[in-house]
């Protein structure tokens, strides 16, 4: 895997080699080796200095509209970039770059989730598109749009922000438990449409509580930009906000 | 969808074992999922058909072993197992949080002729 980017690191250790007798024991972890590849990617995001977040949520719950809105209202001077899983178009990631975000789109071809051998070649796309990690301050990850197996697969993400909409029912945390309580940042989206659509507020934060109840709880529209700026409090330590400020 | 890119994923491996190993073919294939890993057994059995068609493995038995999701259950202080969809310990009716099995898909080993 890391022959690509001679960053030192031994690729991922082969089987055993030739044992002679037929059984071949292999014990070869699908999660393993993709935890050990996370591990490997958050090393380079720290060397790079460079903040991570991978963004989940169904189809629809307004990642995109999350991410253009992120880079509408960042700070002058700090410097965003995307990648984006999707299943087989490229609109998301021209979407973003519409708005202003550099953004490469991790094409996953038949997969319904992202692994971190998949972001790390997608960090190679960005450096080829001139952004290199060392030129990222916030590195947005939007993953494809799945609440159940992007749960198992560590990217090597600093945060992990899911997001329920107000129009899929308050009782998403429940029913996908797992994605839930491996969120550090829940976002509750579209909350310009909350009365339209009747959101019973209290039982959704009391459903999220009980499944995450150490993920910071916030709620934003990406259609008006409420709590955009509340979130990116949370996605950057101050210092990086601060040393973005006087470039702008 | 996620079975046909996982047995993608698999059959590389299992094709670059069974190289390594000079074999002529593939004869068993055994894997061990977790039923939390979001991988349904049968959609896995037709992946692996149409992605080791026309290989070294294209008559391989498929052996799935299923791992059932196992908890930590903290006021208790020991483990405990569930149906895919619960999470709540059947003791004292705590949720868990902390998953301990039950969400890895591991190829496990092969079989090869000669
Ligand atoms: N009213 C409203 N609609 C939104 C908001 N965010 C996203 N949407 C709409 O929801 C739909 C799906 O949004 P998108 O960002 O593509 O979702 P994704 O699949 O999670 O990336 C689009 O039609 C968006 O315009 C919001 O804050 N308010
Ligand atoms: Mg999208
Ligand atoms: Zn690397
Ligand atoms: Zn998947
Ligand atoms: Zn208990």
């Amino acid at each position: 895997m890391c022959g690509h980017c001679a960053c030192g690191e031994p690729p991922v250790p082969e089987a055993p080699p030739a044992a002679a007798g037929r059984p071949v024991s292999l014990e070869d972890s699908l999660l393993a080796r993709n935890n050990h590849l996370a591990a490997h990617n958050r090393e380079h995001f720290r060397a790079a200095g460079v903040r991570v977040v991978n963004v989940l949520s169904s189809p629809g719950s307004g990642k995109t509209a999350l991410l253009e809105r992120l880079a509408a209202l960042a700070p002058p001077g700090l410097r965003l970039a995307a990648l984006v899983g999707d299943l087989a178009t490229d609109n998301d990631a021209r979407r973003l770059r519409e708005a202003g975000l550099p953004a490469v789109q991790i094409t996953t071809g038949q997969a319904c989730h992202l692994e971190a051998a998949m972001v790390h070649r997608g960090l190679e796309a960005l450096a080829e598109a001139g952004h290199p990690l060392t030129a990222v301050d916030l590195l947005l990850i939007e993953n494809v749009g799945n609440l159940v197996c992007p749960a198992a697969f560590d990217l090597g993400e600093d945060l992990r922000l899911v997001l329920l909409s107000v129009t899929e029912g308050e009782d998403k945390p429940l029913k996908y438990p797992a994605l839930f309580h491996s969120a550090d940042v829940v976002v509750i989206s579209k909350s310009d449409l909350a009365e339209a659509v009747d959101f019973d507020r209290p039982l959704a934060h009391r459903n999220v509580e009980q499944v995450a109840p150490a993920a910071r709880l916030l709620e934003v529209s990406a259609r008006r930009g409420t709590g955009v700026d509340a979130l990116l409090e949370l996605l950057l330590p101050a210092s990086a906000r601060a040393a973005a400020l006087p470039v702008g | 969808m996620h079975e046909l890119s996982l047995m993608q994923t698999l059959g590389e491996r299992v094709l670059s074992v069974a190289a390594a190993e000079g074999a002529e073919k593939v004869v068993a294939i055994r894997l061990r999922i977790g039923t939390l890993a979001g991988v349904d057994p049968d959609a896995l059995r037709f992946a692996a058909e149409v992605v080791l068609a026309d290989t070294l493995a294209a008559n391989a038995t498929l052996t799935i072993e299923e791992i059932p999701a196992t908890w930590w259950c903290a006021p208790c202080g020991a483990d405990f197992t569930t149906p895919p969809d619960a999470r709540a310990c059947p003791r004292c009716g705590a949720l868990s949080a902390r998953l301990l099995r039950g969400q890895d898909l591991s190829l496990v080993s092969v079989e090869l002729v000669p």
